[in-house]
């Protein structure tokens, strides 16, 4: 056996794992960290991890410069509420004059020609972005296998995935390679990542944060969500990228609570949850017990837990993948070769041109998909398929309301298993859809849900909860998610000192 | 079977997609798999249930209406994969 010492070339520093925006933005006040000094920390960490193939494109440079602006803003006192924040963008997100993909090659050299609003958000407040991140070709898929880039891996396990379709975006923060990342969710793909790379992700309401400048999935179903170490963290991101935007006439004109600052929950919660998710044997055993234990603690801390039957949720995935698959149909019609991106070179004609540049350059499941979508949308099936699953979506969300005038929160696990193996899943797309069971009614109906880490299974593979709230409830939902994971974390350090005597 | 070869076709012109021969019988039998499982909703009575078309319940909010260049000529055409200087090109439509 042979041991191998790594020796640290000076110019390397490690600094320490920060959990929290908060602790930085000490550390810069108070003991001589700069952002400058972050950002070689984590280009260091993203170069010496490349084998998690979590960024494809890391903007050295410009980041290396920006925090060199930082810094000069945060000696002279005018620095943003983000100044010390290294945020990796999915590539979903525009981002002005950088490469933008979604993960496919159909957008091959593609530069994005103005910024999304929630993202230049970020950059109002001197947040630093540090590159774009793998994910599922157009955010379709929940293991990030759909990548034209290829796969992104689990940091826990290598030969497991990181989720999706904001995989690289998750395995990012739980590898260290940023402080945050910005996914994007439209059945799960910020919460079902961030579970499986035991970090938090919060999808918010539909309509919370504007979706200019993120490329279209499922229109009716996409959020920009955050992806962090710590609630506190999200809540900050959530609060600076929400609110009206003149770009986006589905964004909610609602004033946006100071999220960040109402993080102290008070009181007794009402919790609804299914019984069968604490014994149903296709819910991996750990995560039944973890999350049982969860609620446990919860009922001991004197919270209302109670069972609940909500007997619309089995009709959550085929509502969801009907009106998906139509809507992407919709709108991935622009991909086109005309106006950006690949252009098959063996065309003869403009219809030759569409074809032969469409089949070229989206992935398999991207053409499966907009293939079942034009079938669902197509004369002879509207009324049977994507009128009836607009009927059942509603339904669902009238059960879902009823639901939340008794509850406050609804809990439930975030996945049935923890990550699966590369390749598992691959074959049979109905079991890669199975894996959203528990985050697709969050977007079938427009609430906001959050996933947040609870433990590890046997092989030591994060699992996540998650807790979904009434729509626009994110205030009260962020301060019960801090609050349930401090909680966790009190019961860690219990059980760890007991194990130590 | 929910989608046979004819309608597979007619589908992939509508999406403009070309189906791979190698590829045929693979994207059958899944569609078919996925069509079969969407069809469990019709066990659902929603008689009398109107359809849900937008999630938010706010109403349309309107900006106002100033003109703006908001993307210059240069920029618009600079992802294009063929153009002069002021069009983006195509391969001729009228012969």
């Amino acid at each position: 056996m042979a041991l191998i010492i790594y020796l640290q070339p000076h110019k390397y520093f490690t600094l320490k794992e920060y959990l929290t925006l908060a602790e930085i933005q000490e550390d810069l006040r108070e003991d001589g960290l700069t952002c400058v000094k972050l950002v070689e920390h984590y280009l260091q960490k993203i170069e010496s991890s490349s084998h998690l193939n979590a960024f494809v494109e890391v903007y050295a440079d410009e980041a290396r410069s920006t925090a060199a602006v930082v810094d000069a803003k945060l000696v002279n006192g005018t620095a943003g509420r983000l100044a010390g924040m290294v945020i990796g963008i999915k590539d979903v997100l525009s981002h002005k004059g950088h490469g933008l993909q979604a993960a496919s090659q159909i957008l091959d050299s593609y530069q994005a020609p103005f910024t999304a609003t929630a993202v230049q958000r970020l950059i109002d407040e001197d947040a630093i972005i540090i590159g774009r991140q793998n994910c599922d070709e157009f955010a379709m898929g929940s293991s990030n296998e759909n990548s034209s880039f290829g796969p992104a891996l689990n940091a826990a396990d290598n030969s497991k995935v990181p989720g999706g379709s904001s995989g690289g975006s998750a395995v990012a923060v739980q590898a260290g390679l940023c402080h945050a990342s910005l996914g994007s969710d439209t059945g799960g793909s910020v919460r079902q990542p961030a579970a499986f790379c035991g970090v938090v992700g919060v999808k918010p309401s539909y309509g919370r944060i504007s979706r200019y400048g993120l490329i279209a999935y499922a229109s009716s179903f996409d959020c920009i969500g955050p992806i962090t170490k710590s609630v506190s963290d999200a809540a900050l991101l959530l609060e600076i990228m929400s609110g009206d935007d003149d770009y986006d006439s589905t964004v909610s004109t609602k004033e946006v609570p100071a999220y960040s600052a109402s993080l102290n929950w008070e009181g007794k919660a009402r919790i609804g949850y299914i019984q069968d998710t604490l014994e149903n044997e296709a819910i991996s055993v750990d995560i039944r017990q973890r999350t049982k234990a969860v609620l446990d603690r919860l009922r001991a801390e004197g919270h209302e837990v109670v069972p609940v039957e909500i007997p619309l949720l089995d009709s959550l995935l085929p509502t969801y993948y009907i009106l998906t698959t139509a809507e992407a149909s919709s709108n991935l019609s622009r991909f086109d070769g005309v106006r950006y991106g690949h252009r098959s070179a063996e065309s003869t004609d403009l219809e030759s041109m569409y074809k032969k540049t469409r089949t070229e350059a989206f992935g398999p499941e991207v053409r499966r998909r907009i293939l079942l979508g034009t079938f669902v949308l197509s004369a002879n099936y509207y009324d049977a398929y994507y009128t009836k699953a607009q009927r059942v979506r509603r339904l669902v969300r009238e059960e879902t309301n009823r639901f939340f005038e008794q509850f406050d929160f609804f809990i439930s696990p975030v996945t049935p298993t923890t990550a699966f193996t590369i390749g598992e899943k691959t074959e049979d797309p109905l079991q890669m859809y199975l894996a959203d069971v528990f985050t697709v009614q969050a977007n079938v109906v427009g609430n906001p849900a959050i996933a947040v880490p609870n433990g590890f299974d046997q092989q030591g593979m994060p699992i996540g909860i998650q807790i979904m709230a009434p729509y626009f409830g994110e205030e009260k939902m962020l301060a019960f998610a801090d609050y349930l994971t401090r909680l966790n974390q009190k019961v860690a350090k219990k059980y760890s000192e007991n194990q130590e005597v | 079977m929910k989608i046979d070869r004819e309608a597979l076709y007619k589908v992939a012109h509508l999406a403009r997609l070309d189906i791979r021969p190698e590829e045929e019988d693979a994207i059958l039998k899944s569609m078919d798999s996925v069509l079969n499982w969407m069809d469990q909703l019709n066990e659902i009575d929603t008689e009398g249930v109107e359809p849900l078309t937008h999630i938010s319940d706010e109403v349309n909010s309107w900006r106002s209406d100033n003109a703006s260049n908001t993307l210059s000529r240069t920029e618009a055409l600079a992802n294009a994969p063929l153009k002069n200087e002021r069009y983006i090109m195509v391969p001729k439509v009228i012969e």
